[in-house]
């Protein structure tokens, strides 16, 4: 039984192999086989969101996933977002508006956001209220989270006038 | 927690995989997109030995018309069913119904069938499924047979699924235009389990309603058919003594139970509401 699968997959623009049990969650081969621990895990169970990635490029719960269930799929984490020194638009939002105090929940929060943004570029806060439904914050109650993604839409739509 | 061990295969035809069901027999579970069984297994409340990821298998990713009907196969995720231009003409109802579902997040992988097999008594899409006079699609070696819904789903978590078998596709009734249609739920602060709700749908013609169909989820061990709601309906002019003879109908054929939630009594009251709701503020064709 639970014989190990090979898995290929590409993550935040690189391709992995791996030989892995069949139950090894998605999040627990992010975090302890590429050591990329911005994925966090809250509840093991699809309600908090803080494993949250992009899965093909719509956000998943990485905790709700058997990474050889998604082999073949590109997956982006928030480490894929900050460039060097530079944080990514949304990010410095986050950053600007206050919208984090623990931190625990943001790398999920960043994700939602980058799919929100990708989706529709000038989102209205229902729009955004709904998006963010997708994750938990305990810290902010979530005015601050609001106001950063629709400052962060307006600076991409800045940056990349159509 | 961690999942039990397993084993996984990941066939790439629905005939592989009914094979590998025939194989392990009570043992395997089918895993489309997991959104309700891997938090099960996370949980250890699920322990399978054997998962078969239909994941693969692209065939079974497809809505089309056929005849009365629009199959939606079981590789369907629904997010792109509650995108599909084809679903919201031909079921608005299962458009309206599925931005209710789950989170964004889980939409984006969950599928329209994975839900129906799941069997969730909160869940939106048996209702919609009893609503639209469904057929569950159920594939063994054996071959297939075509289930109605309200003999699929049997009670909580439970359906008529046989070992051996997998749900591959769900045909609903394609609606007339004519039709008008609504789903209406109360959820407490926006949590994505629903305390109860109500689908729906009814068409007149001068002025007398000439169909309805009304299902209720959340408010039973598993969604249900309002039928005596329907025929309080049915032959009226859709006024004011005939939705109150519906929500009293639709009150007494309800039989929920209290959680920290909601009572039974809110529960109860509630079916009437959202029905009243519905079929005052319907969506036009």
């Amino acid at each position: 039984m639970s014989d190990e699968v090979q898995v290929t997959v590409t993550v935040n623009g690189r391709r992995r192999e791996a030989r892995l049990e069949p139950r090894r969650l998605l999040v627990d081969y992010l975090r302890h086989d590429l050591g990329l621990t911005g994925a966090h895990i809250g509840c093991e169970q699809g309600v908090c969101g803080a494993c949250t990635v992009l899965l093909d490029g719509r956000t998943a719960r990485s905790c709700l996933h058997f990474a050889v269930a998604v082999d073949g799929s590109d997956i982006r984490t928030v480490e894929d977002l900050a460039d060097l020194d530079e944080l990514h638009p949304i990010q410095e939002m986050f950053h600007q508006k206050h919208a984090l105090q623990c931190g625990f929940c943001t790398p999920g929060f960043l994700l939602t956001t980058v799919e929100l943004l990708e989706r529709t570029a000038d989102p209205d806060e229902a729009a955004i209220r709904e998006a963010l439904m997708n994750n938990v914050c305990r810290c902010t109650g979530y005015a601050n989270i609001v106001d950063a993604v629709a400052e962060a839409a307006v600076e991409l739509r800045r940056r990349s006038p159509t | 927690m961690k999942p039990a061990p397993f084993s996984f295969v990941a066939p790439e035809s629905l005939d592989e995989v009914v094979s590998a069901l025939a194989e392990h027999g009570d043992d395997a579970r089918i895993l489309a997109g997991g959104q309700s069984l891997v938090p099960l297994m996370n949980l250890r409340l699920a322990r399978p030995e054997v998962l078969v990821s239909i994941n693969r298998c692209h065939e079974l990713d497809y809505i089309r018309r056929a005849d009365d009907r629009l199959v939606v196969g079981a590789l369907v995720r629904q997010i792109d069913a509650e995108t599909s231009p084809l679903v919201r003409a031909e079921c608005p109802l299962l458009a309206a119904a599925l931005p209710h579902v789950g989170l964004p997040a889980t939409r984006n992988r969950g599928t329209v069938c994975g839900s129906l097999a799941h069997c969730d008594p909160l869940a939106e899409l048996p209702a919609v499924a009893l609503a639209l006079e469904a057929e569950l699609v159920l594939t063994s070696a054996a071959g297939e047979r075509r289930v109605p819904a309200h003999d699929f789903f049997v009670t909580d978590m439970t359906t008529c699924i046989e070992p051996g078998e997998v749900v591959s596709a769900v045909a609903f009734s394609r609606q007339d235009p004519s039709e008008r249609s609504a789903l209406h739920e109360v959820s407490n602060g926006g949590h994505a389990f629903p305390v109860g709700g109500v689908a729906l749908r009814w068409a007149s013609a001068d002025g007398v309603c000439t169909m309805a169909r009304i299902a209720a989820f959340g408010v039973g061990s598993v969604a249900q058919r309002l039928v005596d709601a329907e025929n309080a309906l049915v032959g009226s002019d859709l006024g004011s003594e005939a939705i109150a003879a519906a929500v009293a109908a639709a009150r007494a054929a309800v039989n929920p139970t209290g959680d920290i939630h909601a009572d039974a009594d809110y529960r109860r009251h509630l079916v009437g509401v959202l029905l009243e709701r519905g079929l005052l503020e319907g969506e036009a064709p």
